[in-house]
């Protein structure tokens, strides 16, 4: 270009600052896609290894030779049932400590103290839950080992996260709604139920997404407290003991001999596709939601 | 002025009897007297952290949310103490109602809101008909209706601000409230939604007992009949409307008036 230099021109330290933001963003950019890459191996591998046996009747039929041959039909049945007491358990009691904490509670010594357990309950690792709940549930409350005791430890262990996804969403309502909603002579109940409840759905389906997810894969919380090697009929009550998905894999992969190789490949992708099922549910449904609301 | 008035006297919206209000140790309020007319539109005015909202939140008993707030003396709407033993804050919030600076209208539907905190309280079966019939009429009551009554299920956060104001108002009208308290309702509208917000205060004028706070001097000499003058936590002044801006009674208010004051 000819004619005088712009008076806009990059001086020599902005070209070189530039050319350094170019080279971070590249690098950030590199570390981010190579997070990708283990999930989408582990999936490739499971797909491939397992994809082939996962059939209908892998599915559906009962296990032989102690997994090593046959389905799985008592372990699918039986996560469904460990994830849907841990569910039923966790989510009210967890949206109820988290309306007390965020909607009524104070903020002192006690409430601050109890916001610090629920952060440290959440790091707690699930073998220590295991043993609480076979003090707790199995000994204690006398449920025996049972999807029952094995439920409530899996929703012990996934209530803080519950707590904490519900307090966030029940925050964001606007305070402008509360205002509105109290001088027009609500209650705080009502104002919870009429106005704040429905507008964090969204909060709470995510605490059903994260109970689900670590309901459906822990292995060490049921192992003691209700889960079995091997029950050919799938549960009927929630006293029964029961096989579970993720308890399977451990036994097929490391405990029984003579099991072809795409038994627990098989085992494995069917966990995660119960999990991306549930969790894609979830998400519809929140989407749903969010579409509706505007404000 | 009345002092230590024991009775209530007759055609007062609101009395405020030696009122002072804490929030924790500070003290916003300060022995605060007051007599609001029934049936006619008074503007409060002072400077910004006067008082003005606390002594408007004071009415309702809304600032009683705050944990750390207390209060002495008493204030007395249509002659009952809102403050008495046996008065419920649920009734009194129903009985004085509120507009807040921002529209907030919940978001539900137009019609929902509308009906919102009748239905909270009755429990009684409303015939579809009778809702319909309150609706309608509250919502004609501030010149909404028109252009609202073929979207009362869209949800009312879709309005513009000026309608949302008003739709604030129109909720509060169904459980038939004596005095309607506006904290600053017109500052977030632009100048022709201020002034139909204003026609409609006018409007309502006569049938509901109105307490409005303001900044905008125009406005307070426009629309009320009355006018408080409040300088830090204290009345300073209280007049017909003309005569304070003509020839106010005090240096303060005059100072103030003429925008020589913070
Ligand atoms: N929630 C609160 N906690 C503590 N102090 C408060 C609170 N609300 C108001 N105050 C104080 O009380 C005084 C009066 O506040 P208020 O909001 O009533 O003033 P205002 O006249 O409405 O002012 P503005 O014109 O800015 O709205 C101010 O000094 C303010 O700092
Ligand atoms: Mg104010």
């Amino acid at each position: 270009m000819s004619g005088p230099p712009s008076p806009f021109a990059a001086t020599a330290v902005e070209r070189r600052q530039l050319s350094v933001q170019q080279l971070v963003r590249l690098l950030l950019a590199c570390v981010t896609t190579l997070l990708l890459v283990p999930v989408l191996g582990i999936l490739a591998v499971l797909v491939v290894e397992g994809g082939p046996g996962l059939t209908w009747s892998f599915l559906t039929e009962k296990p032989q030779r102690l997994g090593a041959a046959g389905g799985i039909w008592p372990a699918l049945v039986g996560t469904v049932w460990l994830t849907a007491t841990a569910l039923l358990v966790a989510l009210p009691l967890g949206v109820a400590a988290a309306i007390y904490l965020s909607e009524y509670a104070r903020d002192n010594r006690l409430t601050r103290a109890i916001n610090l357990a629920i952060v440290n309950l959440a790091g707690v690792p699930s073998i220590v839950h295991a043993l609480f709940g076979v003090g707790a549930f199995v000994h204690f409350l006398r449920f025996g080992e049972s999807i029952l005791a094995a439920g409530c430890t899996l929703a012990v262990m996934t209530m803080p996260v519950v707590i904490v996804a519900t307090r966030e969403s029940l925050q964001a309502v606007p305070k402008a709604f509360r205002d509105a909603c109290w001088s027009l002579g609500a209650t705080r109940w009502q104002t919870i139920r009429h106005i704040v409840l429905p507008n964090s759905i969204s909060g709470i389906l995510t605490g059903v997404i994260l109970v689900v997810s670590r309901a459906v894969g822990e292995t060490a919380p049921i192992m003691f407290t209700g889960a079995v090697f091997l029950r050919l009929v799938p549960p009927e009550s929630v006293f029964d003991r029961t096989m579970a998905l993720s308890f399977h894999l451990y036994t097929v992969s490391t405990q029984v001999t003579d099991v072809p190789r795409h038994v627990p490949f098989s085992v494995a992708l069917t966990l995660i596709l119960v999990v991306l099922t549930m969790n894609s549910l979830s998400i519809w449904f929140r989407m749903r939601l969010r579409a509706r609301k505007k404000w | 002025m009345a002092e230590t008035h024991p009775e209530p006297a007759a055609g007062l919206a609101v009395a405020v009897r030696r009122f002072n209000l804490w929030y924790g140790d500070f003290q916003a309020l300060f022995d605060v007297d007051l007599d609001i007319e029934a049936g006619i539109v008074t503007a409060l005015i002072g400077p910004s952290g006067c008082g003005k909202s606390t002594l408007l939140r004071s009415c309702n008993r809304i600032v009683e949310r705050l944990g750390y707030v207390r209060t002495a003396g008493s204030i007395e709407v249509l002659g009952h103490d809102v403050q008495h033993p046996s008065a419920s804050r649920i009734q009194v919030r129903r009985q004085v109602g509120m507009v807040f600076q921002r529209p907030n209208p919940l978001p539900i539907s137009i019609r929902d809101n509308v009906l919102f905190s009748q239905q909270l309280h009755d429990r009684r079966r409303w015939s579809r008909s009778d809702q319909d019939a309150v609706v309608e009429r509250s919502l004609r009551e501030v010149l909404l209706w028109d252009r609202v009554k073929d979207r009362l299920h869209e949800r009312a956060v879709g309005l513009s601000l000026e309608e949302q104001q008003k739709l604030c108002i129109a909720r509060l009208l169904p459980t038939k409230p004596a005095v309607l308290l506006m904290d600053e309702p017109c500052s977030a509208l632009d100048p022709a939604a201020t002034a139909a917000v204003e026609e409609l205060i006018w409007n309502l004028r006569g049938r509901y007992s109105i307490l409005i706070v303001t900044h905008n001097m125009a406005q307070a000499r426009r629309a009320s009949d009355r006018c408080v003058f409040m300088l830090m936590g204290r009345v300073v002044e209280h007049a017909d409307t003309e005569q304070m801006f003509v020839a106010p009674a005090r240096q303060e208010t005059a100072d103030y008036i003429e925008g020589r004051f913070g």
